[in-house]
């Protein structure tokens, strides 16, 4: 029987569970459910799969390979730290759609369908909803409708071109898909909606930023990541995902380097990350693959830290512009250093994760030819650097002193960054263990001298141009414009101007037309049968008439 | 810096003293100097080489270029900024 379960589904039963348990199983359920997870998707061997009939299709809910073990692996590490550092301030809600949420991309990973994967895609949009409004602030509630609404949209285009798939191929099969018919191209557009990628990057700064503190870790890690693992699964060696990963890389820096909200210049930083993947999807060999996989799930992690960094901050002094923040590290040591570490980590400092996960991208390009490739992607390394690694840090715990002195959070949030900061330097330290979990054998070393000395001099000096430019990067209290201006302004604009627009017009064309009914009246006053002017006269009295004529003639001519 | 100037410079955390400032510049240039000491004495080896493609391989490559890159992504980030930037409440008026 327990062969034949998704793991997955555990966890939304949980999440269903959670708000009639007490405290004390609420919080039982929430660190053992993550942990059974990772115990099954380790315990069921490889190729385990389960099949249940629908109509004429042969579904199964449970297919367990290489790659999505190793993603069902840091999604329920994810579930588990996020629900430790949520365990003691997050509302019930929160934590149950998160549970759903977390679940259902376990669901993803561990599926073997179109059909199933479609079905846990959908909850995953769902619960990610419900995580956003459990903020419960009326700039979430928005953010929540919008954010639905794009999902919704990515999840019609999905279905219409599954089903148009299905209809052509005639299998179900969860697989390499292509885009040699028409219905790979919505199929892709659909995941690249989760992925955010051009034109929809925007829902990702829009959405995220505005969850609670905890929220905010939940929703980094696992939408965009599921969308990597479909991209990875259907359209790997696609190479227009190339130029869109390339785009989504130099997109996410610039706003994260004009941003001053600290949510949101991590948010902006995720559409970069996944701009890494996506482009080591599109280059689509194996050291490629085995790259975008290893960087997603050191992503996860060192991503979840540093939001996590910076829901304490905010947390503990309810602000969130780096306008108001800075100096935080005199009263807040611990979580300097762990957001510091994870700070490390994205800009793949070596010794952490991002280092040995990152470079197998960047080693693909130049193993593929693609010098041109190779070179963007290193200059998008040292962005990293720039707007992540360094920005992050330094506005929100140096530049200058702000005179907050807020304590360090409560000891649950603070293991959960113990613990994620252990694993970004573990990884980092071992790569050669976390190597062997990859999809593909890995022959590659990432700690050579010249790697070594190479990627340090990259670094510092990247971080010699943020300080030596720091003037040009003074915080405004600003937003930047982005493709959502279209579903925000301008088409509410258009709607609106066009509804007065129409409201004028309709009013003056009934206006004519009841003063055309009052002319149409009158005329008719004249000229019906029996008005004035078309009523028919007695001959008698035209004689009559005809003799007073005649009469007034004569009397005439004698005068 | 606004709330520095009232207080008296020995309360100051070290990182915010004034007379630290050029230390702390002064550190810097002198981790960047270290970190091109390798150069004197090791070639890298080229990952383009496959392709007739040797600039990575020629010394501080990685250092001018991390430089020159970070500094146009600022620079363009700048330029679009004045396109780009509106008042943080511009959505909610």
């Amino acid at each position: 029987m327990i062969e034949h379960f998704p793991p997955g589904l555990l966890l939304v039963i949980i999440g269903l569970l959670l708000p009639f348990v007490s405290v004390l199983w609420k919080r039982v359920l929430l660190l053992a459910g993550p942990m059974l997870v990772l115990l099954l998707v380790w315990t069921l061997p490889l190729g385990t799969s389960s099949s249940v009939m629908f109509l004429e299709y042969q579904l199964a809910p449970l297919e367990i390979t290489v790659l999505g073990r190793l993603f069902a692996t840091v999604f329920a590490l994810m579930a588990f730290a996020g629900a430790l550092y949520a365990l003691n301030q997050a509302k019930t809600l929160e934590l149950s759609a998160a549970m759903i949420y977390a679940g259902s991309a376990i669901g993803v990973a561990l599926c073997g369908d179109l059909f199933s994967m479609f079905v846990f895609w959908e909850v995953m949009t769902l619960g990610s909803t419900l995580v956003l409004w459990a903020a419960g602030t009326d700039s979430a509630w928005k953010a929540s409708f919008r954010y639905l609404m794009v999902h919704l949209f990515g999840g019609v285009v999905l279905m219409v071109g599954i089903v148009a798939h299905v209809y052509a191929s005639g299998s179900i099969e969860f697989g390499p898909i292509g885009l040699s018919h028409w219905s790979g191209y919505l199929i892709l557009a659909g995941f690249l909606v989760n992925a955010g990628a051009p034109p929809f990057s925007a829902w990702i700064a829009d959405a995220y930023p505005e969850a609670s503190p905890s929220g905010s870790v939940f929703l980094s890690a696992f939408t965009t990541k599921t969308a990597v693992f479909t991209l990875m699964i259907c359209f790997a060696g696609t190479t227009a995902l190339i130029y869109i990963g390339l785009y989504m890389v130099f997109y996410g820096i610039i706003y994260a380097l004009l941003e001053n909200d600290m949510r949101r210049i991590l948010a902006y930083s995720i559409v970069n990350q996944v701009g890494f993947m996506i482009t080591a999807i599109g280059i689509g060999s194996e050291l490629a693959l085995n790259g975008a996989a290893a960087h997603a799930f050191a992503h996860i992690i060192y991503k979840g830290l540093l939001l996590m960094a910076a829901g304490s901050v905010l947390y503990q002094t309810g602000k969130r512009k780096c306008s108001d923040l800075g100096g935080l590290f005199q009263s807040m040591p611990l979580t300097t250093l762990y957001g510091t570490i994870g700070a490390l980590a994205i800009s793949s400092v070596p010794f952490t994760s991002g280092f040995v996960t990152k470079s197998l991208e960047t080693a693909a390009a130049a193993h593929e030819r693609l010098a041109w490739v190779w070179f963007l992607l290193l200059a998008a390394s040292a962005g990293v650097f720039l707007h992540a690694g360094i920005k992050f840090p330094w506005f929100v715990f140096f530049q200058k002193d702000s005179g907050l002195r807020p304590a360090d959070p409560p000891a649950t949030m603070r293991w959960a960054m113990a613990l994620f900061s252990a694993l970004c330097i573990g990884i980092g330290l071992v790569p050669q263990l976390f190597y062997q979990i990859l999809p593909y054998p890995v022959s590659y070393q990432p700690y050579t001298l010249s790697h070594l000395v190479t990627q340090f001099q990259l670094l510092l000096f990247a971080g010699a141009a943020f300080f030596v430019l720091l003037p040009m990067m003074k915080r405004t209290l600003t937003i930047s414009l982005d493709f959502d201006w279209f579903y925000r302004r301008l088409f509410p604009s258009v709607v609106e101007r066009g509804s007065v627009a129409f409201v004028h017009w309709d009013q003056r064309l009934r206006q004519s037309c009841v003063a055309l009914v009052y002319r149409m009246l009158d005329f008719l006053a004249l000229h019906l049968p029996e008005a004035r002017l078309s009523r028919t006269r007695l001959t008698s009295s035209m004689v009559m008439w005809v003799a007073v004529i005649l009469t007034g003639y004569l009397t005439l001519s004698f005068v | 810096m606004t709330d520095q100037s009232t207080k008296s410079s020995s309360q100051l955390h070290w990182l915010y003293r004034p007379e630290n400032r050029p230390k702390l510049w002064r550190g810097l240039w002198l981790v960047l100097a270290l970190s091109l000491l390798p150069e004197l004495f090791m070639h890298h080896h080229g990952n383009l080489e496959s392709q007739g493609v040797t600039l990575d391989s020629s010394p501080g490559f990685y250092g001018w270029y991390g430089l020159i890159a970070c500094a146009l992504m600022v620079i363009v980030a700048k330029g679009l900024g004045f396109l780009l930037k509106r008042k943080d409440s511009y959505y909610h008026d």
